[in-house]
């Protein structure tokens, strides 16, 4: 399937992922991550119920400590 | 067409802690022209503050919110400050923002961060956020950068956490709440809407 991650085109191989997943396949390392899939905030307590599929929009930043 | 000062005299922008990123974010705001100021933090000043944080010697002790709201006052004797002297969760953000047009997010830890991005989407969809993510050490000017999902803007090197090797150091937490006061003014003054239709990713 093919994803839009960050403005740009990723190719994974597989139909569908959860959000955990997505972000671990993806190398999200840092525990606190802003997620939205087409456009709709993910929340922590949904990475293992929303999942990502072929054509969807996936944008996702990593929140770092320090303020 | 309202001139530049009238619509930000006319601007309601919350704090949302005010350490490094708060205390330096609601001066430029307060000097830029922005006529209510909505700040919230728990903390007193601390002596080891000062060496990036807003605040004066003479100021140790105090709350950090009054020590803030004298300050912002000195710069700007025309503004309207609340300052809220309380620990922020998902009811306080909603109690004491709900009338701000932007919220600035500059707490110091990751988790709270995502829970007030995570409340201000919910509850408030059509309010801007403007978050710090990735602000410690020195140096890499051109790491820092602002990146736009939707209603939500983000401003860091979005990779540098504070640690004991990696203190928050002057230049780069000023740089960054510079960069989330400028964010603040080109939402208001350019009227810029909600949305995921023009997401910004120039990297």
């Amino acid at each position: 399937m093919k994803i839009t991650l960050n403005n740009s085109e990723v190719s994974m191989s597989g139909e569908t992922f959860s959000v955990r997943q997505m972000l671990e396949l993806m190398k999200f390392t840092f525990p606190m991550i802003v997620v939205k899939v087409n456009g709709h905030l993910v929340s922590k307590e949904e990475y293992d119920r929303v999942f990502v599929g072929d054509g969807d929009s996936v944008e996702a930043i990593h929140l770092i400590s320090g303020g | 067409m309202k001139s530049r000062l009238e619509k930000l005299k006319g601007t309601c922008v919350g704090i949302a802690g005010c350490g490094g990123l708060g205390s330096n974010c609601a001066i430029a705001l307060a000097r830029a022209g922005v006529g209510h100021l909505v700040i919230a933090d728990f903390d007193i000043v601390a002596a080891e503050n000062l060496d990036r944080q807003y605040y004066f010697l003479n100021q140790v002790g105090e709350k950090k919110v009054l020590a803030l709201r004298e300050n912002i006052r000195k710069a700007a004797p025309e503004i309207k400050v609340d300052a809220h002297e309380l620990r922020l969760g998902p009811d306080e953000i909603v109690r004491i923002f709900k009338d701000c047009q932007v919220i600035v997010e500059a707490f110091d830890r990751a988790d709270q961060k995502l829970m007030l991005i995570e409340t201000v989407s919910e509850r408030f969809p059509d309010k801007f956020i403007v978050a710090g993510s990735g602000l410690a050490g020195y140096g890499r000017n051109n790491a820092l950068r602002t990146r736009r999902l939707g209603s939500l803007f983000i401003c860091g090197d979005e990779t540098s956490e504070v640690s004991e090797e990696l203190p928050p150091l002057a230049p780069r937490v000023g740089i960054v709440a510079g960069m989330q006061a400028n964010q603040v003014l080109e939402i208001v003054l350019d009227d810029l809407r909600p949305g995921s239709g023009d997401d910004v990713w120039d990297e």
